[in-house]
């Protein structure tokens, strides 16, 4: 995993892109790793009883994905402090989601080198799904 | 829209800060390699011991959200029990803070609890209630690994 450093991040630079493919067995999967078996997210009968048009992405799975877009920018030596996110819209599994982030601010903090971003989840059509915060801090090049 | 009269009552004040009955969970490594496979996250530390042994972590750790996971085995239970006279509810977002990473064979001592009560008023929809639930993940060293915070926002809907 390549490191990213403090020296080299710029305001208003871009988390890179993250593409995930959620399928319904990814939903089965998550269901059971997590132990929510809420019938939303794997029982389309179910989901359309409960007036969705399909089967839905758990809120803590796109959390997740979120998480992971942080983890991936921060690498080994970096450090996630805070992830934040609102589930505003829903995603379905069987098209892609994209997590992405946006460098808003940088600087030195009791001798840590935080980097604050705005991310986001957004759906094919570029909706943002699931807007959020993530402040991480980055060590030093030398 | 004029002033509606505050809905925060006594036992809403009472509650925040009231710790739950503390539930305790072995972090396991199995457990994380699944998770961290569900969600489709091949980063080795928390995928491969070996690998991550080579790194700063000296080990495999969770995933950031793996601790939501581990609480629904069992889920520590309000000792106080509020809820809004509000019908309409709309996510507030949830958060999470990180002190410490989670190490597999850590045990975690989870309590939850009312962290905030407080209102808006003006809005679009008159006054809005927000309550702010937090759940604090102790670890075996007596630390404070991480805070999940989940805002709920309710209104009453206009007629």
């Amino acid at each position: 995993m390549e490191q990213r450093y403090f020296e080299d991040i710029e305001e208003g630079s871009e988390v890179p892109t993250l593409r995930k493919d959620p399928t319904p067995q990814q939903l089965v999967k998550y269901a059971g790793a997590s132990g929510d078996f809420y019938q939303i997210h794997y029982d389309v009968n179910f989901a359309k009883n409960n007036g969705l048009p399909d089967i839905i992405l758990h809120g803590a799975l796109k959390n997740a994905f979120l998480g992971q877009l942080m983890t991936d920018y921060v690498g080994f030596d970096g450090t996630l402090k805070k992830l934040s996110c609102q589930y505003r819209a829903m995603d379905i599994p069987g098209t892609p989601v994209f997590a992405k982030g946006t460098v808003v601010k940088k600087y030195v903090e009791e001798n840590e080198n935080i980097v604050e971003c705005e991310i986001w989840l957004e759906n094919e059509e570029g909706q943002k799904t699931t807007p959020g915060y993530a402040i991480v801090s980055l060590p030093n090049r030398s | 829209m004029p002033e509606s009269e505050s809905v925060i009552t006594q036992e809403m004040r009472d509650a925040v800060g009231v710790e739950s009955d503390p539930v305790t969970y072995d972090i396991e490594k199995g457990a994380i390699i699944r998770f961290a496979q569900a969600i489709g996250d091949d980063n080795v530390i928390f995928n491969r011991e070996n690998d991550a042994r080579k790194t700063r972590y000296k080990g495999l750790v969770a995933p950031p959200t793996f601790l939501r996971s581990v609480a629904h085995v069992e889920t520590p239970e309000p000792k106080i029990k509020v809820s809004s006279p509000y019908p309409a509810n709309v996510d507030g977002g949830s958060e999470w803070e990180y002190f410490e990473p989670i190490h597999a064979g850590d045990t975690i001592t989870a309590t939850t609890y009312l962290s905030d009560v407080h209102e808006r008023q003006g809005g679009r929809f008159g006054n809005m209630l927000i309550m702010v639930r937090e759940t604090k993940y102790v670890n075996q060293f007596g630390n404070v690994a991480a805070l999940q915070r989940t805002t709920g926002i309710s209104y009453q809907p206009p007629d």
